[in-house]
């Protein structure tokens, strides 16, 4: 009777045990941690632990560990102390190509850390932060790139040699004016051909013959993809301005840009920060004048500029500007089809393609630099005062030899790996035109709210439990008293399968679990209602048990599968804070149905199922 | 223990129209208070700007007033929040949508000139495009939610069920919206998440009476529809009652202790959960038998070449 195969009991134990670990990273605690990531949002250079080592036994900072990933490190020390200690030293020692940022280091413990436990990160209604809402302008976008084919087609036509009376841009689309019918066709042919982008067709006015040309859809598409990844680019690169430890930016929905800021109080810096601008120049190099000598003496060529290359040695650039940000279109990373090597592929516009064409075309054999020009907002203190102005910063990312005359496309080669190009294309697009930004939706959480929230969202999580295993002991005494092991294990589940799947606690999300631990036990009550049934219409204990647990399933699956479809379209619908209550719903939902049935009745079979007669149930 | 005797013969078939006509009562009252008195539309939904500081000491809300004005704003209100010494600043959408997230910046720097220690607690700023967009994807949220819910009841029971679900849904959500009017609640985002979870659990009740109804529409020959509703009901009672009463206990936690925030959140369910329970057993099942169900409707689909015995369906080892 009422008997259990022993592969349900292994099942058991197996979720059992793998809950218990998954969920245990959650008990302990942070420890403080120093940061080191790149100010530009490159991989980092494994040799930078030894670097960090050596500052902490310099400062007489004890390490606890050191975490390398390729984004960032982190030194777990003793103490905020310490912490603080080996931060300022750090800034000093690494400079400006890196962030050095205060962190907490989730303090799991190594045997942990090796089956990739982890646990959950609290969101920012609970740790404090601020998070932005940024929608790219994607009108300003396609305007910009209508204004650009226009400069295109004239001068396209101008080339061809073809009599124009207007190229404009008109509601939406590029209008060109031409004299006669002749000079149409031959437009159409080379605007055709060397501008696949557009759309064209032929109407006549009053006076001339006109062309429309409309930019093709999935240009535009591809337009609003680019704008959206340049300006995530460059939102990546000011935010790490910030010294922000964990930021978060992502893309909502085609045209929106989410950034999370977790512990940032002062808004408005990060704000100024936010809407900083960057560009880049192409520079022609000084070849004539021996930049050594001009470093150390001091006397710079009056055409000319001292700058300092990424390797340090000094650079002479020319005044004279040849493109600039504004004429880049895109810039990618990729290999060379010939060679094979590592090389980034830059697109310009049209009037930076002429300039560059005419440059190239005198300047093969020598050499082109690309210098990365950014506003960083600086604080700075003036008799007591702080005052807040803008220094421009100016780097010199690039310098390559003109192999070759080029304009509108051209290949940057021999760059010495397939990171260093990406780290190139990443600067350039980071400087090149994006689509305007604006925030519109701002939400800061002090860290006081934050803590408040933690403490009260616990005490109700723990308030609300306890009250019910109070209520299903009392009204079912052994019974209810499985049930709990159940509702407890369950939410060990729930915190196993959040801190697993990596997602983030909310406000709304501890909500999602308060409200699970008073539904989750209705699958039990369901059963043990059903068994008492049985034992009213005179049935056995056992049978009743059977019963009991049989038919009451396709209830409780019918009324679950139901709350799960409120609980998925809350979570496609929802955004952030009610996601959150939409996952824990769900999660406990699925868990619940595990630990009611499967769970409770392997011990209540563990309790009646060995007896041989069974003369009442503690029910 | 029994908190409610087991074997209850409660006529509830019996009190279907005075629980009708209490239902319509309530569905008037809460569509006269969502009328007269309108929802209070949180800043999820209208945009605007919101700030809430802590001040060391309790501040002087003239003074507070006095430096917004100063700063040039003119329709704000400031109230406490919680405490003395807590204080919500709410600017109009206008403002935003005039001066952007830099409205954020300047309302602060206006609140900390009355006193600098001023601590920030929540800053909230909605964006006037934003509002319109979670309105609608709010009210698509539910219209997908009851659409999905009615297609799989339909499924699983019959459409009779479904539409008898469905429209004891629909009571619901007015009912708890009526009251959320009523008491002029902040209507936010996380109370249309408590909405869809109302749904879900008032949902899991009806399921709970239709299962069992279809079980001993199956299986008993005896009694009509309504006398066999009235004895799934009356089956269920005990357990409608239990659930709720766990669910209640949670969410009343959640209500005293869960904070200022997540207060609406809480309010709303348990309005909801005790709705919801009473709507389970008093209309969804009503709806249904309005609607004219049968046992022929929830008869098991005659598979091909098995005889179907009219007798009891259940199994030998179920029987007294």
């Amino acid at each position: 009777m009422n008997r259990y195969p022993r592969w349900k009991y292994l099942l058991l134990i197996v979720v059992l045990s793998v809950g218990a670990i998954y969920s245990l990273p959650n008990l302990f605690g942070d420890d403080p941690a120093v940061q080191v990531s790149s100010a530009r949002g490159f991989e980092l250079d494994p040799g930078i632990s030894a670097v960090v080592e050596q500052t902490a036994a310099d400062t007489g900072v004890e390490l606890k560990a050191i975490d390398l990933t390729a984004e960032r490190l982190l030194a777990r020390v003793r103490g905020s102390e310490a912490q603080l200690k080996l931060a300022d030293a750090l800034r000093d020692q690494l400079g400006d190509a890196y962030v050095v940022a205060l962190n907490l280091a989730p303090a799991t413990p190594a045997w942990l850390r090796v089956l990739s436990a982890r646990p959950m990160v609290l969101g920012l209604d609970l740790q404090g932060g601020v998070h932005f809402l940024m929608q790219v302008d994607m009108d300003t976008a396609r305007v910009q790139q209508n204004e650009r084919f226009v400069d295109d087609i004239r001068n396209l036509l101008r080339d061809e040699r073809i009599r124009y009376r207007s190229v404009r841009a008109e509601s939406g689309a590029i209008v060109a004016e031409l004299r006669t019918e002749e000079d149409r066709q031959t437009a159409l042919a080379e605007i055709g051909s060397q501008i696949p982008e557009l759309e064209l067709e032929s109407f006549d006015s009053s006076e001339t013959f006109d062309i429309r040309a409309r930019v093709r859809p999935e240009v535009i598409t591809e337009l609003q993809r680019t704008a959206l990844e340049q300006n995530i680019t460059t939102l990546r690169n000011r935010v790490n301005e910030l010294g922000v430890a964990e930021p978060a930016i992502q893309q909502q929905g085609s045209d929106r840009i989410v950034v999370q800021l977790p512990g940032v109080q002062d808004t408005a810096e990060a704000k100024r920060i936010l809407g900083a601008t960057a560009t880049l120049e192409y520079r022609a190099v000084d070849e004539q004048n021996d930049p050594y000598e001009a470093a150390r003496t001091g006397r710079v060529p009056p055409q000319s500029k001292l700058y300092t290359d990424r390797q340090g040695n000094p650079i002479l650039l020319s005044r004279r500007m040849i493109a600039s940000g504004d004429n880049l279109t895109s810039a990618a990373a990729g290999f060379d089809q010939q060679s094979g090597s590592p090389n980034v592929s830059v697109t310009l516009d049209a009037i930076g393609a002429r300039r560059m064409l005419e440059f190239t075309n005198e300047n093969v054999g020598n050499r082109m630099a690309v210098v990365f020009i950014e506003q960083r907002p600086v604080t700075r203190e003036v008799d007591g005062e702080q005052v807040r102005e803008s220094r421009r910063v100016e780097e010199v990312i690039s310098v390559a030899v003109v192999r070759e005359p080029f304009g509108r496309q051209f290949q940057t080669t021999g760059l010495d790996s397939a990171r260093g190009a990406s780290q190139l294309a990443l600067l350039l697009r980071a400087g090149a035109l994006a689509a305007p930004m604006e925030i519109i939706e701002e939400r800061t959480v002090g860290p006081s709210l934050g803590a408040d929230n933690i403490e009260q969202g616990f005490n109700s999580v723990i308030i609300g439990f306890c009250l019910v295993l109070v209520l299903m002991l009392v009204y079912y005494k052994v019974f209810g008293l499985v049930a709990n092991m159940a509702l407890t294990v369950n939410v060990v589940m729930i915190f196993a399968l959040l801190s697993m799947i990596g997602a983030t606690l909310t406000l709304p999300g501890i909500a999602g679990i308060v409200l699970t631990v008073g539904m989750a036990v209705d699958a039990n009550v369901l059963i043990f209602e059903r068994i008492k049934e049985e034992m009213r219409l005179g049935n056995s204990p056992l049978a009743s048990i059977r019963a009991g647990y049989e038919k009451a399933f396709s209830t409780i699956a019918d009324a679950n599968v139901t709350t799960l479809i409120a609980a998925l379209v809350l979570f496609m619908f929802g955004t952030g804070p009610v996601k959150g209550f939409a996952v824990t719903l769900s999660l406990g939902i699925v868990t619940s149905m595990f630990t009611a049935i499967f769970g409770t009745r392997a011990v209540v079979h563990l309790i009646y199922g060995r007896r041989k007669r069974v003369q009442s149930l503690s029910i | 223990m029994d908190i409610i005797r087991n074997d209850t013969h409660i006529d509830f078939m019996g009190w279907r129209k005075i629980a009708l006509i209490f239902s319509a009562v309530l569905l008037l009252a809460s569509l006269g208070a969502l009328l007269a008195r309108g929802l209070n539309f949180g800043l999820d939904f209208t945009g605007g700007t919101l700030v809430e500081v802590s001040y060391p000491t309790a501040p002087e809300l003239n003074q507070i007033r006095q430096a917004l004005a100063d700063a040039g704003y003119e329709n704000f209100t400031v109230q406490t929040f919680g405490t003395a010494r807590e204080i919500v600043l709410r600017l109009p959408v206008e403002v935003a949508a005039e001066e952007g997230a830099d409205v954020t910046t300047a309302a602060l720097e206006a609140l900390q000139s009355v006193d600098p220690d001023v601590v920030v607690r929540r800053v909230e700023f909605v964006g006037p495009q934003i509002g319109e967009e979670l309105a609608n994807q709010g009210g698509l949220a539910m219209l997908y939610a009851l659409a999905g819910i009615l297609l799989y009841v339909s499924f699983r029971f019959q459409w009779r069920f479904a539409v008898g679900a469905v429209a004891a849904l629909v009571h619901d959500v007015i009912i708890v919206v009526g009251a959320l009017a009523l008491f002029q609640l902040s209507f936010a985002l996380t109370v249309v998440a408590a909405i869809l979870a109302v749904l879900g659990y008032s949902l899991n009740d009806t399921i709970v009476v239709y299962d069992r109804l279809r079980e001993n529409f199956r299986t008993r020959r005896k009694g009509s529809a309504v006398e066999l509703t009235n004895l799934s009901i009356n089956q269920m009672l005990s357990r409608t009652l239990m659930t709720s009463l766990t669910t209640l206990m949670v969410l009343i936690a959640l209500f005293y202790f869960g904070g200022e925030i997540i207060h609406a959140f809480a309010y709303t369910l348990i309005i909801g959960v005790v709705v919801g329970t009473y709507s389970s057993i008093f209309i969804a099942s009503t709806a249904a038998i309005v609607l004219g169900v049968s046992k022929q409707d929830l008869m098991p689909v005659v598979k091909e070449g098995a005889d179907q015995p009219d007798v009891e369906v259940l199994p030998e080892r179920f029987r007294n």
